[in-house]
């Protein structure tokens, strides 16, 4: 059968180069990085290359780059590293209520331990007013966290403008940067962060590898203790061929991203359109404009996202959904409710992510098959009542 | 193909049995709300207390769908008491088992068939079913708070 991969927003691909680089850390080249031998500087020799690679992709200096095992532990540094380090100046975290949980989660966690978490609303499309961020910042603040792109909807936030913000009040900045790292420009110095979070698997990397931007300046207490790795900042011996495969991966990001946002955007509109016009009763979440270039997301009316999910997945058509139904939790999306939608909307939600193998074909394939899904669940929907 | 459900399960989920809208129904029944994201409606035909004909209408997830469909399937031929006799287990069972997840959609397929026989007995008799709760109570002890 046909099978159309549209969940890039979770997971990726590997480049088949990545895959090629990262071979050789399997077998031949596996002594321990820390080891002042031959096997073990080859070893070093390649996480230093690395760095540098993701540092030319991030547009900063390679030793403001900690590698992690993942996306999740790189906020999880920043956001308990930042707290924990500036503890004795104040303990006030601000964040958005469309955050992943990896941030969300992590503050619930600090919040348990005397911080306090102000959780700012953003509007229909999924911003921030970067004027609320400014008037909940109190002398006790010590850190912001807003992410780049929300996963779920896509909607870009003005980091920028934030960090004109933050860096005025002199609080620390940190942005969940997972979403956007390889699919648009991720410039550290332009976007006027302090700590930047990335996932390998997202950008044609290998899953189990993470990093997070620190600038040079910023203290932060370590999560994980131990060796004096990545210089004292993260303990471990490293991933070598994690590492090796991100740094590939962010080397290819740098030279092809633009080309595949240009595809992936046309595409995307042509998913967008066709929905809304092929499907009554179906609306767009997240910015229109100000969004990542591969995401599509929108609520149908009268059903379930799961029921949906199943029924492209027997298409052989891969989403994601902000049904509770798909998760095991029994609420919708805290980001789809976030942004306003009611709760038989939030559950009727697909999410398209698209990628660098999505092709014309593909959307076709979607839009033709999509809306006869759609007809079957509503006849047999108790919500339903006929074409208005 | 992988899937989280049991090849029954998907097998009623991709081709439900008796779904639609019944016409004088003898019981309706109607549980679940868009909160919690399942909602079920079941129609149930009854000739000398005997279930005749089920259908149902479900907005809900595969487990949701599924559940409904064999439910009806089960009770049809029965008599009102043997139909208040098929729990959600049996249901659940008779689909080959459901991701614990996945359980309390059973339960508001169960629940769906209790709706029905209640209304059908307070048409009838004038009285409900003894102990039936209705959607609200049910919804807090089927999801938790």
């Amino acid at each position: 059968m046909k099978r159309i991969y549209l969940d890039y927003a979770a997971s990726t691909p590997l480049y088949p180069e990545v895959v090629e680089a990262m071979k050789p850390f399997y077998s031949e080249i596996y002594g321990n990085p820390s080891s002042i031998h031959q096997f073990g500087q080859e070893a070093k020799k390649a996480i230093e290359s690395a760095r540098e690679k993701l540092a030319e992709l991030l547009s900063c200096s390679p030793e403001e780059i900690v590698f992690t095992s993942s996306g999740t532990e790189a906020d999880n540094l920043a956001l308990e590293g930042i707290a924990y380090a500036k503890k004795n100046k104040g303990n006030h975290i601000i964040t958005t209520k469309i955050e992943h949980h990896a941030v969300l989660h992590c503050l619930k966690f600090l919040g348990g331990q005397g911080f306090e978490v102000t959780h700012l609303d953003v509007n229909k499309d999924g911003f921030v007013n970067p004027e609320d961020i400014r008037s909940a910042i109190k002398p006790s603040t010590i850190l912001v966290s807003a992410m780049h792109a929300n996963n779920e909807i896509g909607t870009i936030q003005p980091i920028k403008e934030i960090s004109k913000i933050t860096k005025e009040k002199g609080v620390a900045f940190h942005t969940d940067a997972v979403q956007t790292v390889g699919h648009i420009e991720t410039n550290v110095t332009k976007l006027g962060v302090d700590m930047l979070a990335l996932s390998a698997h997202k950008l044609y990397g290998p899953k189990g590898i993470g990093a997070l931007y620190i600038r040079k300046g910023t203290k932060i207490i370590p999560l994980i203790h131990g060796g004096a790795q990545e210089r004292g900042r993260r303990a471990s011996t490293e991933n070598v061929p994690g590492i090796v495969g991100l740094g590939v991966a962010a080397k290819i990001a740098k030279d092809k991203m633009q080309e595949f946002a240009i595809t992936q955007t046309e595409l995307k509109n042509m998913l967008i359109d066709g929905i809304l016009s092929k499907i009554k009763e179906s609306s767009i979440n997240g910015s229109r404009n100000d969004r990542l270039p591969n995401n599509v997301n929108v609520s149908i009316k009268y059903i379930e996202g799961e029921s949906m999910l199943l029924n492209l997945d027997m298409e052989g058509i891969a989403a994601g959904t902000g049904s509770a139904c798909s998760s095991g939790s029994l609420d919708p999306s805290h980001v789809l409710m976030a942004i306003g939608l009611k709760h038989e909307l939030a559950h009727g939600s697909l999410r398209f992510s698209l990628g660098r193998l999505t092709t014309k074909k593909d959307i076709e394939y979607v839009l033709e098959k999509l809306p006869q899904i759609v007809n079957k669940l509503r006849a047999m929907s108790p919500l339903y009542k006929g074409e208005k | 193909m992988a899937s989280p459900y049991s090849t029954k399960v998907m097998d009623h989920f991709m081709h439900p049995r008796n779904v639609g809208e019944m016409e004088n129904p003898d019981g309706t029944g109607h549980v679940g709300n868009p909160t919690c994201g399942d909602i079920m409606e079941m129609y149930i035909k009854v000739k000398d207390n005997v279930i005749t004909d089920a259908k149902f209408k479900t907005f809900g997830c595969g487990a949701a769908i599924a559940t409904s469909s064999m439910a009806t399937e089960m009770i049809k031929g029965k008599t009102i008491d043997e139909a208040l006799a098929v729990t959600n287990k049996a249901v659940a069972e008779a689909l080959g088992g459901l991701p614990a997840v996945k359980m309390h959609c059973s339960v508001l397929a169960e629940e769906a068939l209790q709706s029905a026989i209640d209304d059908y007995l307070k048409k009838t008799t004038g009285k409900g079913l003894p102990g039936f709760k209705p959607h609200d109570d049910i919804h807090e002890e089927v999801h938790g708070n």
